[in-house]
C-alpha cells in the first residue's frame, strides 16, 4: 500500500447501515459502477447521490454494511468516487468485499463520534491516521491486518490469483 | 486442546490437525455457490483473470432464483450469462426455471450439501447449511470467483458462541421464534465474525427445518456461520439424499467458547421483529394493533413444506382478510408438488391467497409482491431493513408461518390462538 493520503468531506451515517440502504436490491440488475452510484445510499439519504463529491468520506457508527453479500455495495460506493469509509466496525462480508474490491475502509473507535458532517478529513492509508482539518484533531484507525496487506501487495484477490496462474 | 465443530470442519479442509480462533487458513471447498445477482460478477472476474475452466464441474452450483422467472430485460440478460456459463462449463449443479428453487432450500433438499462440508456461497444466507453440521458461510462475488478457479478460500478461524438449548418448544413455536429471540437478545452484530453453535437436549427437539431457519439467520446477528451437531434426525434427513459421503463432526467436551447463552425452549413465546432491524423483536402479546396490507409465506428462511403446512392448517376453510394480499411461495419445485398433492395449495387458493412459482421474489423487493409507499407487510422472510420489500416508506415485520397465517386471516398481526 502506498503512502497515499485520501482527502474529502465527511458524510455522516448511523449504526447498522445495511446493504439495502447502501444499494437497494431493486437496482441489482446491473453491475455498472456508474449506474449503481446514481442510487448509492439513497434509502438512507435520498440526496446523497447528488451531493457526494469525488474524494468524500463516509463516516458511520458500528456494523457498517450489514445484511447481504452483494459486492454491489462497495462497488456503488467506489462508483460514487468516495475515497474511503470510516466506521466503528464493519459487517464481516462487507469487510471482506471492500478489501477485495479495493475500497479502503478504516475501523476507528473515536473518529465516528468526533467528526461532524462536512468536516474536511485527511486519511493516511499507510498509518491509519485520520486528520480532521476543520477541527484540528487527529484520530487513529485500526491497522490493516497483515494477511490483508499481503493480498494488497499482490494487488488484490483476483490479481494475486492471476499471478499464481501466470497471467499478467 | 479440544476443538469446536466449526474448528474441526475448518481444520479438516485446511489439511491441519488443529486450528485455533484468529488463525488464518486456506481451505479446500466442497461446494461453491452463486445466484443470478452474484454469479454475473464472479463470471466476469473469472474471465478477466484469464481462467477457462472451473476447478471441478461437480462442485460449482449456480441457482438463478432472485429475479427468476426473469422479471425484466436486465435480469433476463444476467441469467442468460449465468446459463451460458453453466452450459459452457458443463456444470452438474445448475437449475433453470422449472427446476430451480430458492438456493438455500434447494441445495440441502437435492443432497448437494451435507454434513462435514465446507461450503462457500456468494450469498449471505449460505450459512443455512450449518443445520446439517457443515461449515457454510457467505462471501462476495470476488471471493467466489477465486474459489471457482482454485477450489480454495481463505478464512480467519472464528471464535465460537455456544447456545445451549433445553426443553421442548410449545405448539406453534418454530425455529423462527428461536432465532428472532436470540437476535433480539444479542443484536444484529451480537455475533459479528463469530460462529453460533447450538447444543443441548433442546436441539434434539428441533426438526431439521427448524435448524435450517435458525442457521439461515445467523448472518442477521453478524455471524460467520451457524452450526448444529449432526444427530439421528440429521442422519435420517441426509440418508438416500446426500450424494457424497457425510462426515459427522462434534465439538470436544473441552472445546473453548467465547460466550455462552442458555435458552429454555419450553417457555419461548411467538416472536415478531418490528421494522427496521431483525433485532427489534417483541413477543406476540406485546405487538399491539398493527394492521397489514400484505402477508408473505416463503423464502429460504420459511418456504419449506412444514411452513406451508402450518399456514395451511390454520387457513383451512377461512379467508384472507379484506384489503390484505397474501402471497405463498413454495421454496422449491419438490415442495410445490408435495403441497399440491396434499391439498395445501387448494387451501391457500380457497382462502383467496395467491400461490407463486418458487422464487426469492418479494423477499428482497425483487418482484412478485412489492410494497407501495407506507404499506406494511408481515412476512416469514429474514430481513426488515428500510426498503427491503419495496418503497422506502414501507414497513416489514418478520415472524414465523403461524403468525403469518393468523395475520392474513385477521388483517392485523395476530397469534394463531386468535383464529382457532
Ligand atoms: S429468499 Fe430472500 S434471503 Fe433467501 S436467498 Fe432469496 S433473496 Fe436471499
Amino acid at each position: 500500500m502506498s503512502n497515499k493520503v485520501l482527502k474529502g468531506k465527511a458524510h455522516m451515517f448511523g449504526a447498522d447501515v445495511d446493504t439495502d440502504a447502501i444499494i437497494p436490491a431493486r437496482y441489482l440488475t446491473t453491475i455498472d459502477p456508474v449506474e449503481l452510484a446514481k442510487h448509492v445510499m439513497e434509502d438512507a439519504d435520498p440526496e446523497f447521490p447528488k451531493k457526494v463529491k469525488a474524494g468524500d468520506v463516509i463516516v458511520a457508527q458500528k456494523n457498517f454494511g450489514c445484511g447481504s453479500s452483494r459486492e454491489h455495495a462497495p462497488i456503488a460506493i467506489k462508483g460514487a468516487k468516495v475515497s474511503c469509509v470510516i466506521a466503528k466496525s464493519f459487517a464481516r462480508i462487507f469487510y471482506r468485499n471492500a478489501f477485495n474490491m479495493g475500497l479502503p475502509i478504516f475501523e476507528s473507535a473515536d473518529a465516528p463520534d468526533r467528526i461532524k458532517p462536512g468536516d474536511e478529513l485527511e486519511v493516511d492509508m499507510s498509518t491509519g491516521v485520520i486528520k480532521n482539518i476543520t477541527r484540528n484533531e487527529s484520530y487513529h484507525a485500526a491497522p490493516i491486518p497483515p494477511f490483508m496487506q499481503q493480498l494488497i501487495e499482490a494487488g488484490g484477490l483476483m490479481a494475486s490469483i492471476k499471478k499464481k496462474m501466470g497471467v499478467n | 486442546m479440544g476443538m469446536t465443530i466449526t474448528e474441526k470442519v475448518l481444520a479438516a479442509h485446511a489439511g491441519l490437525k488443529e486450528v485455533a480462533p484468529g488463525q488464518l487458513i486456506n481451505c479446500k471447498v466442497d461446494i461453491a455457490l452463486a445466484n443470478d445477482i452474484t454469479a454475473p460478477i464472479s463470471i466476469k472476474e473469472f474471465r478477466q483473470a484469464g481462467a477457462t475452466k472451473v476447478f471441478d464441474k461437480d462442485k460449482v452450483a449456480l441457482v438463478p432464483d432472485h429475479f427468476a422467472p426473469n422479471k425484466d430485460i436486465d435480469s433476463a440478460n444476467q441469467v442468460k450469462m449465468v446459463r451460458e456459463f453453466a452450459l459452457e462449463q458443463n456444470l452438474t449443479h445448475f437449475w433453470d426455471v422449472g427446476r430451480m428453487g430458492v438456493e438455500h432450500t434447494l441445495l440441502p433438499e437435492q443432497g448437494v450439501v451435507g454434513p462435514g462440508d465446507l461450503v462457500i456461497g456468494a450469498d449471505s444466507h449460505t450459512c443455512t447449511y450449518g443445520a446439517l453440521g457443515a461449515f457454510a458461510s457467505g462471501v462476495g462475488s470476488t471471493d467466489l470467483a477465486a474459489a471457482m478457479i482454485t477450489g480454495e478460500a481463505w478464512y480467519r478461524v472464528p471464535e465460537t458462541m455456544l447456545f445451549s438449548l433445553k426443553g421442548k418448544p410449545a405448539k406453534w413455536i418454530t425455529g423462527k421464534d428461536v432465532i428472532l429471540y436470540i437476535i433480539g437478545k444479542i443484536g444484529v452484530d451480537g455475533a459479528l465474525y463469530k460462529a453460533m453453535e447450538y447444543t443441548g437436549d433442546g436441539a434434539a427437539n428441533l426438526s431439521l427445518d427448524d435448524r435450517f431457519t435458525i442457521c439461515n439467520m445467523a448472518i442477521e446477528a453478524g455471524a460467520k456461520n451457524g452450526i448444529f451437531t449432526p444427530d439421528a434426525k440429521t442422519k435420517a434427513y441426509v440418508e438416500g439424499r446426500f450424494k457424497r459421503t457425510p462426515k459427522y463432526y462434534a465439538s470436544d467436551t473441552d472445546a473453548k467458547y467465547c460466550e455462552r447463552m442458555d435458552i429454555d425452549l419450553s417457555t419461548m413465546e411467538l416472536q415478531v421483529a418490528f421494522p427496521h432491524l431483525p433485532s427489534n423483536t417483541r413477543t406476540i402479546s406485546n405487538v399491539g394493533t398493527v394492521k397489514v396490507d400484505q402477508v408473505v409465506v416463503g423464502s429460504c428462511t420459511n418456504g419449506r413444506y412444514s411452513d406451508l403446512k402450518i399456514a395451511a392448517d390454520l387457513m383451512r376453510g377461512k379467508k384472507v382478510a379484506k384489503g390484505v394480499r397474501m402471497i405463498v411461495i413454495p421454496a422449491t419445485q419438490d415442495i410445490y408438488k408435495q403441497a399440491m398433492k396434499d391439498g395445501l395449495l387448494e387451501v391457500f387458493i380457497d382462502a383467496e391467497a395467491v400461490v407463486s412459482t418458487p422464487t426469492c421474489g418479494p423477499c428482497l423487493g425483487g418482484h412478485m409482491g412489492i410494497l407501495g409507499a407506507g404499506e406494511k407487510a408481515l412476512t416469514t422472510t429474514n430481513r426488515n431493513f428500510v426498503g427491503r420489500m419495496g418503497h422506502r416508506t414501507s414497513e416489514v415485520y418478520l415472524a414465523g408461518p403461524a403468525v403469518a397465517a393468523a395475520t392474513a386471516i385477521t388483517g392485523k398481526i395476530s397469534s394463531p390462538e386468535d383464529v382457532l
